[in-house]
Parts: C-alpha cells; structure tokens; sequence
C-alpha cells in the first residue's frame, strides 16, 4: 500500500494536473512556456509529475518535445536541488505535493526557473554564487588536520541545539531568490552565507577566527546590503532564523567597525585571536 | 611522481571528499568530478548516526565487540581486515568530526551522545539529530571548500566520469568525463583515480536512493575490467514510507530511541491506532526477539514485516504496511532527537508521527556488494598504513570507496556503519593512491600517454554523437521504470530461482531493446539525456550481476534469502547445542561462505567465488532470538 496514498484527500472531478513549465536553452536563450498534462496520482508531488513527463515528452498540443532539465537528487528536502518558482513562490519542488499547490482552486502549476541565478537549461540554475558566498565568510573550521588529536571541545546540549538548526541550511538558493536586495548582476552574499558565519563563530574552535568571518561579511555586498525585507526567513524551507542570524552579525559588524575605528588596523587582535 | 602529483576522485560524498581531504593535506592536487554540486551528495540522507565504540555510557564496549558485532551482522561475508581496521579508527573518526564542528547532539555533560543501533546492545551511535548524514557531509564539504580557496582542489561539478583512460599496460592513467551543462568531452590525466560513486539504488527504480545514484561509474567500470563483488546482497531497510517518485526512509534511530513495531492482533481490525488497546497490539519484533526487540539487523527486521504482510496477511488493511509507533515518546525527546525524520513524514504524509503511529513498509536502500578491492594485512589484522594495496580495484591506479567498494559489510550491513566505512574508506584509501603514484616508472600526464588520452576523448565523443543519433521507439526512462519493477520484484527481500532467472532474461531483453532508444533531445546544452542513455546501458550491466549472483548463490547469508535453499530450524534455542544442525550449517557455510566476483562478459558476467580469509573472527551460525 502506498502510505503516502492513504492521507492524500481525493480531488473530486481532477483527472489531469496540466503543467505549465518555462523552457529555455541556457542562460541567454529565449525562454517559452510548454503545457502537458499529467494524470493525476494521489500522494505526488511536482518531481513524480516532471518523471511522468519524462516518461511521455508530450506537450498538450501533441508535440513531441526534449523532456524538462531540472535539478533535483535526494526528493526528500535535504540535497538543496530542486528549489523553483512554484506558481509564483520559490520552494522544493520534491515536497510540494500537488494536492497542497492546487488547492481548490483550478488544477494549473506553473513550474519556472529560480530568476536570481543563471538559466543552465529550463528549470536547472547555476547556484555558483551561493557556495562562492561561503568561501568569502571562510565558512569551515580550520582543523590542524585530520590525524587523531582526540575529541573536541565540549559544548551544551543548548548551544548544539542552537548550531544545529544552522547547520541545516541546504544552500538551496531559496533566501537569495526571494531577497529583493540580490540581482542577477550584484553580489550580495544573502542570507544562507551570513547565517552561516553566526554557526561558525559560535563553535568553540571557530570562534578563534571570528574576526575573519566578520570581515568576510563587510565591504561591498555585504551584509550591509541587505534592506531587512525579511522574505529570505519566510521562505527558508528548513525554518532557520535568518533573520536572527543576520541581526546577530549586523551587531558582530558593527563592534568590528568601532573597534577599528578605536584601534588602528593590524594592531589589536587580541580579543578575537587575531585573522588566522 | 612530482612532489605534488594529480589525482582524480569521483564521487563528492563522504568516501570521495575524505580521499580528496586526504590527497590535498599531503600536498598533492585533486580534481574532484561530481555529478552534482558535492554539497548536494547522497551522503546527506544518511540519517541516523555513525557509529565508534566510544564507550560514554559506561556498558564496557570495546572496538572488538564492534568489529564481532559487524562480522556477525554481515553473516562473515565481510573482509574481515578492512572491518577490524575500521572499529578501531571509528572513536578516533568521531572525535576528528567533532572538530571539524559537527553539530552532534551532546550529553547534559557537554559530552558526544550516543544512542542504539541495530545489531547491537551498545549505545555506539553518534548523531547530529537524525541528520548526521548531512551534518557529516557538510563538515567535510567544508574542509574541501578550504583546500579548494587554497587552490589544492578543483571541482568539476556537474561533471560525469565516463570511463577510464588506460596506458598499453592496463594501468589506469586518467579519465574521459562530460560537462553536463555544456556536452562538453575532456579528459583528465592522474596519477590515481578513486570512485567513490556511491551505490546503484535507481537500479531499482524506486529506493530510498537519491536519483542520482544509478550505479553507472561501477558498471563502466565493470565494463571496462574492474571485478564486481557480491553483487547480490541488497539491502531492503525495514522502515521507509513509499511514494510515487521515492522510497523515503524512515531512519532505523527511530527504533533506536525507542520506536516500536506494531500491527494490530486482529486480522482486518480497521479501528485507528490510538483506539487499539495495548493488549490487543502485536509487538511482533519484540516477540520474537526479546533481546534485540526492534532493533534486530535490518535483514531481520525486514523479512519479518514481509512475512506479517505478505505470508500472514496481517499488513493494515491487508495491505503492504506496519505502524512504526512513537507516540509514547514525548514529542520534546523527539524533537531533539529524531526531528528531521519526524519532519520527512509530517510533509510528505501529512500525519504527525508524534500523534499517529507512522505507517511503514521495508524499502531497496543499499548495496553491500560493489568494485571489488584489496588491502594489505599489516600487523593487528588491521590494513597496513600507507600501503598502495587498500581500497585497490584488480586494474592498476584505479581506486574505489564508500557504498561503490564490497567490503565493510558482507551479506547485511549495520546501520550506522555506512557513513563510517565511507570515511574510513577514504582516509586509506587517499594515501593508498600516493603510495601507488609513487612506485610507478613514469607519470600519467608523461607525453607518450597522449594517444591514449586523445583515443579515449574520440571514442566518447563518437559515443555520444551516436546516441544523439538514436531515434528508435523506446523511451529511456520507461526502459528504466521496467527494469525497476523487474529488479524490486525478483531480487529483493524473499528470491526464488525460477524467477530469477526470468530476471536475468528481461535484462537481456532490456539490453536489446536499449538498441532501439530515442535519445529524446538533440540539444547541444545541457543536454543531459544522452548521459541518461549512456547510464541506462550501464544500469543494464549491474542489474544483471546481482540478478545472477543472486541466481547463483543457493543458500540464505544476510540480505540474500532464498525459501528453497532455508536451514531447517535448529532444536535448541542456542543453535550451537544442536550438533546435527550445526553439521548442517557448518557443510553450508563450508561451499558458500566466499565472495562472489563477477567478471564482465558481453554473453552476461561470468561469476566466480573467492575463498574468504578469516583471520579476525571464524565463521559462527548468525542468531537473534
């Protein structure tokens, strides 16, 4: 039996999901929209629907068509993969069952690419700027190697449960999607990368570089680019609280900045255990 | 070899990130290929925990009553000296992520928590809530993306390895790989190449795999000369909620924290769970087994859910489905512990499993077969340090690590073990490829070597434009979804050789029927269907190793049950009291308890067995009850 089948409130009437999902060849190709059809299954979700595509590259008109490109991987939200504009609202495309997308209302999804990143192919981005992001604020523990030095620094289960929930952040793209600050052309770093500068200047061993993230997280499309709309918190299919995280830093920036305002550069690092 | 010599890793889970980590803090450069970005890895769904025996919980556990608890919970199909060398590094593993910033839940004492596992008595789980695997792969990831700002590491993301680029001797010298994004062919010289590609879940068509993880690095390779080694041991995990596009698992931790298997004792009883009285629930698994209750090995706990639903027709509803109950847990506990899983089935079900008991069916999860690969017995029974044997496929300079290797878990592996073999894995198996790289004549990138690179780049480019090419009348992912239904069918949980054999003649007909594929899309960016056609093929080829080897194997070890060829139960509960049964047993084990290694033939895999050395621990009947 299909667990998944069991919940799934029927839709009376439905027999067909109809698809409208953005086609484009790479980042400068002109973009279209193809329609298919799609029998409805109790318990899918937009992925299953997409492999039903595969399996029958068929638009609605009859037209025999490449099957979709998009990412995806774990189809359990945890790969970070398939974010897309669902209807209008960037999500995982693998936990956006297709009872909760339609609703009541009429049986239409509307599948298009993440507009914040590079068009790879039709729903498939080039997400590089995330992961460059967590170069910039350093965002590693640098261990003195891997040989055996025995266990690490002890920690409360209150400050594991804190690191924890930021360090689910599944650098899915989502936050920087819905930030009206980020453009396709700038390069603010958004919300994932400065949250996850708060995680590792919190662990014992990270904190010895703080200043570093600090800094990593200044100049220009940094942290003070962001306008405070909040969506990115909104958003963030794990519920971190990027908002808490980026207040966080904006206090760690602003302690940095009267420090060297106080201190020539270079000259005091003692309290942070200086840039390692 | 220079100084600072090139390697090549595939695969950006933990396997392949911890040989990469390993080759860039010895100086060297490594080019990492992943299909996807690695921070996106299988190795993120790994979710319960990894397992070392630590000992924080004063029970006198001991790395020896891990390897024994291993070996037995592999029916001693395992290689027993990369299995001891494990368990003894797995405290010191655990302390090195730890430092790395794992987020593992703690003690009130500040300490590393520990909690239950399947297959032992022991708290030896250590777990970052039941998202260790991501946690872990993050960490990692991490230590990368720092090699990586210092230019030790090149990432190839997106990328595909294709196959091997070999010199006249055979040795490995580099690879053939393709740009999914722009189709573009390259190759890429190393002194070593290690696939660490994880497992051939979407063989299968449905699993609580990724779907990235077809197998098809492990069957080119295969293709190409590598050996293939038990090949039939699948691993069905007893917990997964299924779905239409995925299997999704329902982490054995759950059991671990106190997660209990139930059906209802009345055949058709169709009342809600919470209206079922205590006294009228059957704890099956708590029954039949009162010292390991639920948390028998996986095998066990599998075969018997099938047994209650399909043999006994006590499934709810009649269907293919058993509560997983946690409701007697307070939903504070498991929040801190399990939320992750808790999470996976409030979205994809609805229910909220803190309330409702969760319903569940067993689900294709692992291969504890894979590329066969040596190590060097050093002193201890442990691999030798720094020897170029471990981890080492039978083709020279070529490497394999993580779920892509046979060797950690024989007939049935443990759950907990997996995230700990792939470190494991990589953390010899990188200083194994510099060992090789130093004992070789001449470099990889040595000019001479360039015809065989620039005959490797043709070949695949003309592949490819072939496949472009194709316009027949199969659609390749229907071709996929059969095979799935073929393979989940006849070579999972209960394995029947006249149906088997039917197996292995559909493969044959797949295979003849991929001759007649329409490639789908004759795109020239990011044209990613005609890697899809490529890997389907490769699919083919590990299909049929494990449906033969399953053919083949006439007894029941681990994973690979067999009704027909069933020990009769012993008398005593104790079965080494039994002296009549143990004749038996011991006849058995004698012709079965090897390996068996599958050679690629294009008639179909030629399958031969390989005598098993047991210096570590001899072979002794497997038992639960």
């Amino acid at each position: 039996m299909d667990t998944a089948t069991a919940q799934a409130p029927a839709i009376t009437g439905t027999k067909h999901v109809k698809f409208r999902i953005w086609r484009q060849e790479g980042p400068d190709g002109q973009g279209h929209f193809d329609e298919f059809r799609v029998p409805y299954r109790p318990g899918a979700n937009v992925i299953s629907c997409l492999m039903e595509i595969q399996r029958n590259p068929v638009t609605i008109d009859g037209k025999q068509v490449a099957p979709i490109i998009w990412d995806a991987a774990c189809l359990e939200e945890v790969c970070g993969s398939c974010a897309m504009n669902i209807n209008g609202r960037v999500r995982m495309a693998c936990s956006a069952l297709i009872d909760k997308v339609i609703g009541e209302g009429e049986a239409i999804i509307t599948l298009e690419p993440m507009k914040k990143f590079p068009v790879t192919r039709d729903l498939a981005v080039d997400r590089s700027r995330m992961f460059e992001a967590l170069k910039r604020v350093k965002g590693w523990i640098p261990v003195d190697g891997t040989h055996n030095l025995g266990p690490g620094p002890r920690q409360s289960p209150k400050e594991q449960s804190t690191m924890y929930v930021l360090s689910t952040c599944i650098t899915c793209g989502s936050c920087v999607e819905a930030c009206p600050q980020v453009t396709l052309e700038n390069n603010f770093i958004g919300a994932a990368a400065i949250s996850q500068a708060r995680l590792f200047n919190m662990n014992p061993t990270g904190r010895m570089n703080s200043e570093e993230r600090v800094r990593g997280i200044m100049g220009p499309g940094g942290i003070q680019d962001c306008g405070k709309a909040q969506n990115c918190v909104k958003v963030c299919p794990k519920e971190i609280p990027l908002t808490t995280s980026i207040a966080v830093m904006n206090r760690e920036v602003t302690k940095q900045v009267v420090k060297d305002i106080f201190f020539s550069m270079g000259d005091d690092n003692q309290s942070t255990g200086g840039p390692g | 070899m220079a100084a600072a010599a090139r390697f090549t890793v595939v695969g950006g889970g933990l396997a392949g990130l911890m040989t990469t980590i390993k080759l860039a803090e010895a100086g060297h450069q490594v080019d990492i290929l992943s299909l996807v970005p690695v921070k996106r890895s299988h190795s993120v769904c790994a979710q319960g925990g990894i397992n070392g025996a630590v000992n924080t919980k004063g029970e006198g556990d001991h790395p020896d009553i891990h390897v024994k608890d291993t070996l037995r919970g592999g029916d001693f199909l395992a290689e027993q000296v990369s299995v001891k060398g494990m368990c003894y590094a797995a405290p010191g593993i655990i302390y090195l992520l730890d430092r790395m910033g794992v987020t593992f839940n703690r003690t009130p004492e500040g300490l590393l928590d520990f909690r239950r596992f399947g297959g032992t008595l022991h708290h030896r789980t250590a777990f970052a809530g039941a998202t260790t695997g991501q946690q872990l792969l993050y960490a990692l990831d991490e230590q990368v993306r720092r090699w990586e700002a210092e230019g030790r590491v090149t990432k190839y993301e997106y990328w595909e390895w294709l196959g091997m680029v070999k010199d006249g001797s055979g040795r490995c010298i580099g690879s053939a790989a393709m740009d999914l994004r722009t189709n573009e062919i390259r190759t890429l010289p190393a002194e070593a190449v290690c696939l660490a590609t994880g497992g051939p879940g979407i063989v299968f068509g449905r699993s609580t795999n990724s779907i990235i993880n077809t197998g098809t690095a492990a069957g080119r390779a295969f293709m190409e000369g590598a050996l293939y080694a038990n090949g039939e041991f699948i691993q069905v995990h007893p917990t997964s909620i299924p779905g239409e596009d995925k299997l999704r698992l329902m982490s054995e931790s759950v059991r671990g924290e106190g997660g209990r298997v139930w059906v209802p004792k009345t055949k058709g009883d169709t009342r809600p769970p919470q209206a079922i009285p205590e006294s009228e629930r059957w704890y099956f698994l708590e029954e039949r087994y009162p010292k390991y209750k639920n948390l028998v090995p996986r095998d066990v706990a599998t075969r018997e859910i099938f047994q209650v639903c399909r043999e006994m027709g006590m499934g709810l509803g009649g269907q293919d489905a058993v509560y997983l109950d946690v409701t007697h847990i307070p939903a504070k506990t498991l929040d801190a512990k399990l939320k992750g899983v808790m999470e996976i089935y409030e979205k994809f079900v609805g229910d909220d499993p803190r309330n409702v008991p969760m319903k569940i069916f067993p689900g294709m999860h692992y291969s504890m077969g894979g590329l066969y690969v040596n190590f060097e017995r050093g002193p201890n029974d442990e691999p030798l340090a720094g020897s170029p044997v471990n981890q080492s496929t039978n083709i020279p300079g070529l490497y394999a690590a993580g779920e892509a290797d046979y060797a950690y878990h024989g007939a049935n592996r443990l759950g907990a073990n997996s995230l700990l073999s792939c470190i494991y894995g990589g953390m010899i198996g990188g200083p194994a490829m510099v060992a090789f790289a130093k004992n070789q004549a001449k470099s990889a990138a040595d000019a001479d070597n360039q015809k065989y690179f620039a005959e490797a780049k043709k070949f695949w480019e003309e592949r490819f434009s072939g496949i472009k090419a194709m316009q027949g009348k199969e659609n390749p992912f229907q071709l996929a979804k059969e095979l799935g239904d073929v393979m989940t069918e006849n070579c999972t949980v209960v394995r029947y050789n006249d149906r088997l054999k039917k197996a292995v003649e559909r493969i044959r007909e797949f295979k003849d029927r991929w001759k007649n594929v329409n490639a789908l899309d004759t795109s020239t960016v990011a044209n990613r269907h005609i890697s899809y056609v490529n890997q389907l093929w490769n699919m083919f080829e590990l299909a049929e190793v494990i449906a033969k080897s399953a053919l083949l194997r006439d007894e029941c070890r681990g994973a690979h049950y067999k009704p027909d060829f069933k020990l009769p139960e012993p008398k005593s509960k104790d079965p080494r009291e039994d002296a009549e049964w143990m004749e038996k047993w011991r006849e058995r084990n004698e012709k079965w308890a090897k390996l068996s290694i599958a050679k690629h033939n294009p008639e179909g895999p030629d399958i031969s067995y390989e005598d098993l050395p047991t210096p570590v621990l001899e072979p002794e009947p497997r038992w639960y009850a």
